[in-house]
């Protein structure tokens, strides 16, 4: 696929300070080897993630976002984490109906030790999203919205068949 | 737009030393107008103070006569409606080249409104859903507007129909904005009045791009609901639950906006127990009025035990989360022309 195309996903990842982010040093320093198409962003904490994030990260031209923090039960802020869980599931509903596919929006909890894990994770998400194709948000705005203004042709609609009732 | 009989660029107002007043609408439903109508013994101050130069939904003014002004001829121009199709966006243009002063008035102007929700579809399935899939329309033939109509006279020709709902800002330069779906009446005349003593007294304009008329706290401050810190378990639609009268809507169970929309209002809608539908857009600070309520959702819902297995804890959340039919025509019905995704990507 990635041969074919030369598509080359660019994902923003969210890490938290107590766990995930450390997930991720553990396995640089234990030289396990992870795509470099993720850009981590450390946060104190998952459920430090306002939303807005994620759809800022689609809007600069991201194909993909993934969130990671402790597990439930893990939080280093009690249970922080579990709203990120909640809001995890409304966005994902939220972002389905622009259009963007919920696929595109990853949780994945990931404790200090399982730096292995985290890397496995991040490598099987670039795969996805490479399969699914560029989102390009710039491009959605810059042809169906601030540019392009000449409207396109009317749709051309085949008439009713004859006969067929339209409800009252 | 036809002749009107008078000679172009005739000065209406001459010299009476009245100040200037346009009202436009554009993709609108004249809500505006009618608040502005609702303004009650202050619309005679107005009255005094203005000459009103241009207001198709009262009077009749036709776009030459606007076209026949100097530019900035019109002191103060209240602009209500989205940019919805091309004659909006060339009024956009036409009012803000003659206007000393552009109001984004109401919140289609300021933030597409309830026309912009179509931007979570396309042009094409909206003209369908319009014109044909109806129920209560009568199309057999399956007749659609057409930009250009050749006819025994000539040629007709209506604006172009866009694909998406653009807020007037996105447009042009906007002085000032002042939100509401409508405005307040109150909040109108309180801004009316600010405007002139400016014109009148030479007093101070505020700050060119500010938000006018309303406040810059969340709803919730004004909102004389009691606040606890209770969890709730699910949501409610309104016709499920008759709301206790005294306590906080989202700790019942029903959606209210107004975590993450502007105070101004007066808490009006859930002063009578509709949860805020969040009109006044987002308040200070806020980019995305959607997101913001989603990550207020999450903090007031009490799902899920840290310690169940985390499939099933996702299984519990998304079940109680699938009791929010329509998150992005809740969370956005106002402000998805303003949202930071701007509409949906439609295939095809």
């Amino acid at each position: 696929m990635a041969e074919q195309n030369g598509f080359e996903p660019l994902i923003i990842g969210f890490t938290c300070n107590w766990c995930s982010y450390r997930a991720a040093d553990l396995a640089g320093t234990s030289r396990q080897k992870y795509p470099p198409n993720v850009r981590l962003v450390r946060l104190m904490c998952s459920g430090r993630l306002d939303p807005t994030f994620v759809l800022k990260a689609f809007e600069g031209g991201a194909d993909a976002v993934m969130v990671t923090g402790c597990h439930p039960g893990e939080c280093h802020y009690l249970e922080q984490n579990m709203k990120t869980l909640r809001r995890f599931s409304l966005m994902r509903r939220t972002l389905a109906q622009f259009g963007i596919e919920p696929e595109r929006l990853k949780l994945v909890w990931a404790s200090a030790a399982e730096g292995v894990r985290l890397a496995r994770e991040i490598g099987n998400f670039v795969e996805e999203v490479r399969a699914l194709g560029p989102l390009d948000w710039p491009s959605v705005i810059r042809t169906n919205g601030d540019g392009a203004h000449k409207a396109p042709p009317i749709i051309d609609v085949a008439p009713a068949e004859a006969g067929e009732e339209v409800p009252a | 737009m036809s002749e009107n009989g008078k000679e172009q660029g005739a000065p209406v107002t001459a010299g009476n030393g009245k100040h200037k007043l346009a009202m436009y609408w554009a993709a609108s439903c004249g809500g505006c107008e009618i608040s502005v109508l609702n303004i009650g013994k202050h619309i005679l101050d107005v009255d005094s103070a203005f000459d009103i130069v241009f207001l198709p939904c009262v009077a009749d003014f036709k776009y030459d006569d606007v076209r026949g002004y100097d530019d900035g001829y019109i002191d103060v121009c209240l602009f209500n409606g989205a940019i919805r199709n091309s004659e909006n966006e060339e009024m956009a243009h036409l009012l803000r080249q003659k206007s000393k002063v552009l109001v984004a008035f109401g919140s289609c102007a300021y933030e597409g409104c309830i026309p912009a929700l179509s931007n979570l579809t396309s042009r094409e399935a909206t003209l369908r859903a319009v014109y044909l899939d109806n129920p209560s329309t009568e199309n057999p033939e399956g007749v659609l507007p057409q930009e250009s109509t050749a006819m025994p006279e000539g040629e007709l020709h209506i604006p172009a129909f866009y694909e998406t709902v653009r807020s007037l800002d996105q447009v042009v330069d906007v002085d000032y904005t002042i939100p509401g779906c409508p405005p307040e009446p109150h909040q109108i005349w309180a801004v009316l009045e600010v405007v002139v003593d400016a014109l009148s007294n030479g007093t101070e304009l505020p700050p060119a791009g500010s938000i006018l008329g309303a406040g810059t706290v969340a709803l919730c401050e004004e909102c004389t609901r009691t606040k606890d810190v209770k969890k709730i378990e699910r949501f409610y639609r309104p016709h499920e639950l008759a709301p206790d009268p005294d306590i906080c809507l989202m700790e019942q169970g029903l959606l209210c906006m107004g975590p993450a929309t502007r105070a101004g209002c007066g808490a009006l809608c859930p002063s009578v127990g509709m949860g805020c539908r969040g009109c006044y857009g987002p308040l200070d600070g806020v980019e995305d009025q959607g997101m913001r309520m989603l990550a207020a959702i999450a903090s007031v819902l009490d799902v899920g035990d840290a310690h169940t297995e985390e499939h099933e804890l996702e299984r519990q959340i998304n079940e109680v989360m699938a009791t929010i039919p329509d998150p992005a025509g809740t969370f956005y019905r106002f402000s998805m022309a303003h949202s930071i995704l701007r509409r949906a990507k439609v295939e095809g």
